[in-house]
């Protein structure tokens, strides 16, 4: 593998606090130096020289909630497709969902993801296991021998528990392990068949709404469950003000709680529905305006620690139907970084804030290598154009599915060159 | 010169919803149901005005009253019609309603009238097909030919909807007549009150232009017009009611409730009714009722929707 070296980058590192122009060297897949200091040290014999004039180098970012069609659904999203839209969209890792058919509660099933991620995939995969069997909401996984198998994580996916009791013991066993318990909350009970945000744009389109009570509720039970158990808990998919809230007043609490918010949430809201547009089918559904406003303050002040593209792959069977008939869910991954630049661009969240919700905080939420450019760290990197402007066209989507929120938004911020383990895996 | 041009063009392609429709739009449609009213009281009650022309309605719910409604108007106009019950036919297992609607387009109808479960299945099907869609009724959503045909009902009786107060009782949750009869009404400028128990009312109902009572004495209190909401049975068991006796005391329509309105208001149902419900069989079948006359009033009004987004004018100007 022949080394690198990017020359005269904007290199923002929040592993170490570090904005400032200088290199970046790679050899043999690891940082070497990363900073302006490294512009003083020599190119390692025969390395490639990248002068980025400036361009942006963050650590590449780290997908914490991704769905892939693989095993069961390939024709929507194999584990090599979604890899490719995650090296074009700067992401060098993702975490992968367990919600496939069969459901990855078995530490075969990891070994399977592991090995087909080997030998398909240009990204770094990490399975996130089911934290009950079938994500039936019953009883519980092998976390001991999936996580030694190599899952990383333990979440029902798009199932919430109903049961309080199986996620006081899923979050009081993983204690043992070490292992961050993912969950969405989303009662099924309260949402009984709603398909959007509640309220007047709901009533107008005679859709059934959902309250954002149906978050909330199943949210503070968990961050109660939390603070009682003291296990990790992560709670994946926020989308309302008062959500946030309550995380914020659980880690005020020392509860070892964590919170992550979709993309979407942060950029769109429930008028983008408009005239039943199924891809803006979202779980938990795109809220009002002031909910998303409470999201982008939440991720500013670090209420909410990362960001996540929910990638979730739908095709024309799922979504080319009546908007209640219509599955949830939104493709991301190749679009998540320069969405989240808008937040950066008007100003509302820094750079190095976003980049920490994209990456370092993620890395160290899931512990996971990567989400920095500290040497010795893997050459997990992008080089991004911070201004370039382009427009997100379906034809030019690497995804299987064209299931974006994004078609035809003018969005600033191209990824240029996306690097894993010092070997380009994109490159614009 | 045929009657039908001496009408202004009707600017719309399809007919999805009020929505959209501005006051002169919705009288215009008034105004062509008011002449073929005439049609359908002659003896001889065959039009040539779509000869030629085919209508296909494709109903995936069962409603004998709309379809036949729909299907009578086709023929009186001289159109070919066709009738797809999607609930009792091999259609409904397995292809989705574009599948359906690609096929269906594919044989070049002029018009498809559709009915679904779901809100929004209009507005899908009318991007994909080539011809005219009526909305015959989609999920929650919209019923636009049920309120349009209310509408002409209280303006034979009443000469004019400004400034009446109408009470629209019951099921408004679930209701896309109530949702067509909130938008048409406030167009026309008609008070328009929503009267039923909390838990079927939608979200931000007080934002939706209408004024909620809970209450149907203060509701009903000098309106000139009472429409009834069905109540379907399954949500009367608990879910959204406690019961059908409980309903009808606080919510049915009954002599002593319909007292609170002026004496001479006209009293509406779209039908089908569930006497000793949402209305006593006195009250439905008592002097004040034009539920008749809605019906036949459905026949005239969906004549006028279908001659209207048919118009030869349209063809010979281009795309309208």
């Amino acid at each position: 593998m022949t080394a690198t070296v990017f020359t005269n980058a904007r290199i923002v590192d929040p592993s170490r606090g570090l904005d400032e122009t200088g290199a970046v060297i790679v050899a043999k897949g690891k940082i070497e130096a990363a900073g302006a200091a490294a512009h003083n040290q020599g190119a390692p014999e025969g390395a490639e020289v990248i002068d980025c004039a400036g361009k942006l180098i963050v650590p590449g970012l780290i997908d914490s909630r991704v769905f892939v069609g693989e095993p069961g659904a390939e024709h929507r999203e194999t584990i090599a497709s979604a890899s490719h839209a995650a090296a074009a969209g700067g992401v060098t890792s993702v975490i992968m969902m367990p919600d496939t058919h069969p459901v990855i509660d078995d530490p075969a099933l990891v070994e399977f993801v592991l090995r087909t991620a080997r030998e398909t995939a240009i990204v770094n995969i990490h399975p996130a296991a089911a934290v009950t069997k079938g994500l039936a909401g019953q009883e519980m996984t092998e976390f001991g021998l999936l996580r030694q198998s190599g899952a990383v994580a333990f979440t029902d996916g798009r199932n919430t528990i109903a049961n309080p009791l199986v996620v006081r013991r899923a979050l009081t066993y993983a204690r043992d392990f070490g292992a961050v318990v993912a969950l969405e909350t989303q009662d099924a009970d309260l949402t009984c068949g709603g398909v959007m945000n509640e309220g007047l744009y709901a009533s107008w389109l005679g859709l059934p709404g959902i309250a954002a009570e149906a978050e909330i509720i199943p949210l503070e039970r968990d961050l109660r469950l939390a603070r009682l158990t003291g296990g990790a808990y992560h709670a994946a998919k926020l989308s309302t003000a008062v959500s946030a809230e309550a995380v914020a007043r659980a880690k005020a609490d020392s509860a070892k709680v964590t919170a992550g918010v979709s993309i979407n949430h942060l950029a769109l809201n429930e008028i983008d529905v408009g005239e039943y547009r199924t891809f803006f089918r979202l779980s938990p559904p795109l809220r009002a305006e002031e909910d998303r406003l409470a999201m982008v303050e939440a991720l500013r002040s670090g209420a909410i620690d990362i960001v996540s593209s929910s990638h979730d792959p739908q095709d024309v069977d799922t979504k080319r139907l009546p908007f209640a008939d219509a599955a949830t869910g939104a493709i991301g991954l190749e679009t998540l970084l320069a969405v989240a630049l808008r937040l950066h661009h008007n100003g509302d969240v820094p750079l190095m804030r976003l980049i920490d919700a994209l990456s370092t905080a993620p890395a160290r939420l899931f512990g996971l290598p990567g989400g920095t450019l500290a040497p010795g760290a893997p050459a997990d990197l992008s080089l991004v154009d911070l201004d370039y402007p382009w427009v997100v066209r379906e034809a030019d989507i690497r995804s299987r599915s064209k299931n974006t929120c994004f078609e035809g938004a003018r969005l600033q911020g191209k990824v240029l060159q996306t690097m894993v383990a010092g070997r380009t895996v994109f490159r614009a | 010169m045929s009657p039908a041009t001496t009408f202004p063009l009707f600017p719309h392609r399809h007919l999805l919803g009020i929505q959209g429709l501005s006051a002169a739009d919705i009288e215009l449609l008034l105004d062509r149901a008011d002449a073929a009213v005439a049609i359908s009281r002659q003896p001889e009650k065959k039009t040539a005005n779509l000869r030629g022309r085919t209508q296909i309605n494709l109903f995936y719910e069962a409603s004998t009253r709309t379809q036949s409604s729909f299907e009578l108007a086709g023929k009186r106009l001289g159109a070919d019609v066709m009738n797809m019950s999607v609930g009792s036919s091999s259609v409904k297992k397995g292809e989705t309603l574009i599948d359906t609607a690609m096929t269906l387009n594919a044989m070049r109808p002029d018009i498809l009238v559709i009915r679904h479960a779901s809100a929004g299945a209009a507005a899908l099907l009318a991007q994909k097909v080539g011809c005219s869609v009526v909305n015959a009724g989609d999920g929650a959503h919209e019923h636009p030919t049920q309120a349009l045909l209310d509408a002409l009902t209280i303006r034979r009786a009443r000469g004019a909807l400004g400034k009446l107060t109408v009470a629209i009782c019951g099921d408004v949750l679930h209701s896309r007549v109530a949702r067509s009869n909130i938008v048409l009404l406030n167009a026309l400028g008609a008070r328009v009150r929503v009267v039923g128990p909390s838990t079927l009312m939608p979200a931000g109902i007080e934002r939706m232009g209408v004024q909620p009572f809970t209450s149907m004495t203060e509701g009903l209190k000098d309106a000139d017009v009472v429409m009834m909401l069905r109540l379907q049975r399954e949500r009367m068991a608990g879910a959204f009611v406690p019961s059908i006796r409980e309903y009808f005391r606080y919510y049915g329509l009954d002599a002593e409730k319909l007292k609170a309105a002026k004496e001479d208001a006209l009293v509406m149902h779209p039908g089908p009714m569930n006497r000793g419900v949402e209305i006593a069989s006195e009250i439905a079948d008592g002097p004040q009722s034009v539920i008749e006359e809605q019906v036949e009033m459905g026949v005239a009004v969906r004549m006028a929707v279908m001659e209207a987004l048919l118009d030869p004018r349209r063809n010979a100007g281009g795309e309208a």
